[in-house]
């Protein structure tokens, strides 16, 4: 909650002279010729968490796989800078080194391939990215050790392969235990709240708040409010069908909760 | 974007880093079979007379027989009177060192990374280098000798050690075995011979290296490594061939014999040339490999990473014969483009106590198709054995194939036998995960198939296990993006 404090400290004036971490404009996607994504608009400054809510098939999931770079989506129209660049123009392994995360929804399951390695692995090519030299394996473990405790996971995991045998909430769970090893600036929590009991959604809460900071940010994709609760965005985003029809502070979420999507029509496309 | 699926389909390029032809004049019989070819490879080798009637005992009975059309392969028939049967690098002079060797030779083994230079090796490692149908070169023989172990190719220890060939040629693989087994007894011209006596640990990981290097030749080595009691050796085998058009046919045999407590490790790198990506050209791999556990409490240990070949076609098993003695079998065989594997093992349990662990990985990748074919029999002698069987496939792409064929005899009430099987797919999902935390496709890839080799890369001696999970990499390699 403190770190929500230190992001309302800048002012809006500082907030436009900030360069976007993301900047979305006018985004048209779909796929076999669907559109999905029929016009979005959001731009995310340093430090700021978004909150993207709407109901079932509005598209959120669709956003976060296009900005990880998932195959199988047409870009219509619009752009999409990450930093001052092309993100659409990057394969996915380069957004993610570039420091773009996506917490999958459904976290995949990789036999054999033990967590330890998988995820050392992958913070060295986020360090080639970086011009850093590989992760020196005591400093590494420390890492590890260290934030396995703030997902107040089993150390046991990092011996089993990638996800397999984990319970749904320990895959969630190790999500945001690899995004706090690997530091994104940006990271997309797809729906890191669906099938998560009270207590696990405090701890993933937790994780994600202990790694705020005013250069990074978070797009965090959720269809209730609750977990809002534990992590306070700066901004709501409504989605449906496709576009974002109303944006406001925190007290947006809440008020969908009270009355549903339905009071929402929506009609015109708004700038978030 | 391209489609989730064209990744996979990218997925199936790959090069073949061994593909090159040397300039080295060769000797060579002319194509054909028959009986005056045999008498003609038997008197180039100055052979004693009970090999030359070995060979046309074994040439007679593959005359009655036909060849296997049960594997899971389909290939055109084979024209055996078009092959060569004998072809060897011209030998410049009676060889009295090793720094005689032909500079192209040694040339050609230096490009294969297999140097035959001694003193430039570090690894310890003892090379019997065999191109064609000869074998060239064998290191650290003298070194090996003080401990009185013979290391040699097999045509010189038919002249210096006939005494021991005489005693065990055909003991493990009769001639009488099978189509192939048969017709390399008949026309084999060379290949390793080792024999480790009573009690003595070889220091050294010894290896063969076969090269095919004529076109239009079979190559048809034999390879026979006694153990004598209380012994122990591990061996390694390596073998790559020119790429060209037309298949050449690879019809070895290698025999193990395991005395009383004595232990073999045989260990193979098999990466014949596969053809190209449209199923042109590549090996015909017909092998017939095959450990006697004779005595009490020996073992016998293959594993082999099979990644070559347009077609392999081979079972190295063991017969547990000597009570309380074990085989084990861990394979990983890889198949891509159009390659055709039909691979496994026999254990046979003959004796008390005996043990088996069959570990198989199949890698179907391309169109390749895969198949794991092995026996686990209990002979009714075969009081308390115990087998375990563990047959995993993984698939890549939608357009392979992997099959499964246990087949299980049990004649022994006593005895106990597992089988666990599964099939998997890596998962464009699983390849676009790895993607989002920042691993190339191909890295992703080489990830896993490594993971899912795991277990049999450990039982590799340590310099092989890096050269086979680079092997791997390389013939999956292909931009998969």
């Amino acid at each position: 909650m403190g770190r929500a404090g230190q992001a309302a400290a800048i002012t809006m004036e500082d907030r436009l002279k900030m360069e976007p971490i993301l900047d979305i404009r006018n985004l048209e996607a779909g796929v076999d010729n669907r559109a999905i994504l029929k016009g979005i608009n959001l731009t995310i400054l340093p430090g700021e968490v978004h909150a993207i809510m709407g109901p079932n098939g509005s598209g959120k999931s669709t956003l976060a796989s296009l900005l990880a770079g998932r195959e199988g989506y047409q870009v219509t129209q619009g752009s999409v800078t990450y930093l001052g660049q092309d993100l659409l123009a990057l394969s996915p392994e380069e957004r993610a080194r570039a420091g773009v995360f996506l917490a999958f929804q459904y976290p995949v399951e990789i036999p054999g391939v033990n967590s330890t390695y998988f995820l050392k692995a992958a913070l060295n090519e986020v360090r080639k990215h970086r011009g850093l030299p590989e992760v020196d394996a005591i400093e590494f473990l420390s890492l590890v050790k260290d934030r396995i405790r703030l997902l107040e996971l089993n150390e046991d995991l990092l011996k089993r392969a990638v996800n397999v045998g984990f319970s749904g909430g320990e895959k969630k769970r190790n999500e945001i235990f690899q995004m706090a090893v690997l530091e994104p600036t940006l990271a997309v929590l797809d729906e890191t709240d669906s099938g998560l009991d009270i207590d696990a959604l405090r701890v993933v809460a937790n994780g994600v708040n202990q790694l705020r900071r005013p250069d990074r940010s978070a797009l965090v994709i959720t269809h209730y409010q609750r977990l809002l609760n534990h992590i306070v965005p700066d901004r709501v985003h409504v989605l449906m069908d496709g576009r974002i029809v109303r944006s406001g502070g925190k007290e947006l979420a809440l008020e969908l909760e009270d009355r549903g999507y339905d009071w929402i029509v929506p009609t015109e496309p708004v700038a978030a | 974007m391209s489609t989730p699926q064209s990744t996979i389909d990218q997925f199936v390029q790959s090069d073949y880093k061994y593909g090159f032809v040397s300039d080295i004049e060769t000797e060579a019989l002319p194509p054909g079979l028959d009986e005056e070819i045999i008498r003609a490879i038997s008197a180039k080798k100055r052979e004693p007379e009970f090999l030359l009637q070995w060979r046309l005992r074994s040439y007679r009975h593959w005359l009655t027989m036909t060849e296997p059309s049960w594997p899971k392969a389909t290939y055109p028939p084979i024209d055996y009177q078009k092959i060569i049967y004998y072809a060897a690098p011209k030998p410049k002079a009676q060889l009295n060192s090793l720094d005689e060797v032909d500079p192209e030779l040694r040339r050609t083994f230096d490009k294969l990374g297999i140097s035959l230079d001694e003193q430039k090796r570090l690894t310890g490692v003892a090379v019997d280098a065999v191109m064609d149908s000869v074998s060239v070169a064998t290191t650290f023989r003298k070194e090996l000798a003080k401990q009185g172990i013979v290391f040699c190719s097999f045509s010189e220890a038919v002249r210096e050690h006939p005494d021991l060939i005489e005693k065990y040629l055909g003991t493990v693989v009769p001639y009488t075995d099978n189509f192939f087994a048969a017709l390399n007894s008949a026309v084999f011209s060379d290949g390793s011979f080792c024999y480790v006596p009573k009690g003595v640990r070889c220091p050294m990981e010894l290896s063969t290296y076969f090269r095919i290097n004529t076109a239009n030749t079979g190559q048809f080595e034999r390879t026979l490594l006694v153990a004598d009691e209380g012994s122990y050796v591990s061996y390694l085998e390596g073998c790559s061939a020119p790429m060209r058009d037309e298949n050449q046919l690879h019809a070895a045999v290698v025999e193990l014999i395991a005395l009383g407590s004595a232990e073999i490790k045989y260990s193979t790198v098999q990466n014949w040339y596969p053809g190209d990506k449209d199923g042109k050209g590549g090996i015909y791999n017909f092998v017939t490999k095959r450990g006697l556990c004779r005595g009490r409490g020996s073992k016998i240990s293959w594993t082999q990473v099979e990644t070559g070949s347009a077609i392999t076609w081979k079972y190295p098993g063991c017969v547990l014969l000597g009570d309380d003695s074990v085989g084990e079998f861990y394979s990983v065989a890889l198949t891509n483009h159009r390659q055709q594997a039909d691979t496994g093992t026999k254990m046979i349990h003959v004796g008390k106590n005996t043990r088996s662990t069959i570990v198989s990985k199949g890698i179907s990748a391309g169109r390749g198709q895969n198949s794991y074919r092995g026996l686990v029999q209990m002979r009714p002698t075969a009081t308390g054995a115990r087998n375990f069987s563990q047959c995993d496939s993984l698939l890549i792409g939608d357009q392979c194939g992997a099959h499964t064929f246990p087949y299980i005899e049990v004649k022994n009430p006593t005895a106990q036998i597992e089988h666990e099987a599964s099939t998997s797919k890596i998962g464009e999902d699983q390849i676009f995960y790895c993607n989002q935390r920042g691993l190339s496709k191909q890295d992703a890839v080489n990830l896993i198939v490594n993971g899912f080799c795991k277990e049999v890369f450990r039982e590799l001696p340590m310099e092989f296990a890096v050269e086979a999970q680079k092997l791997l990499g390389v013939s999956l390699e292909g931009s998969v993006g």
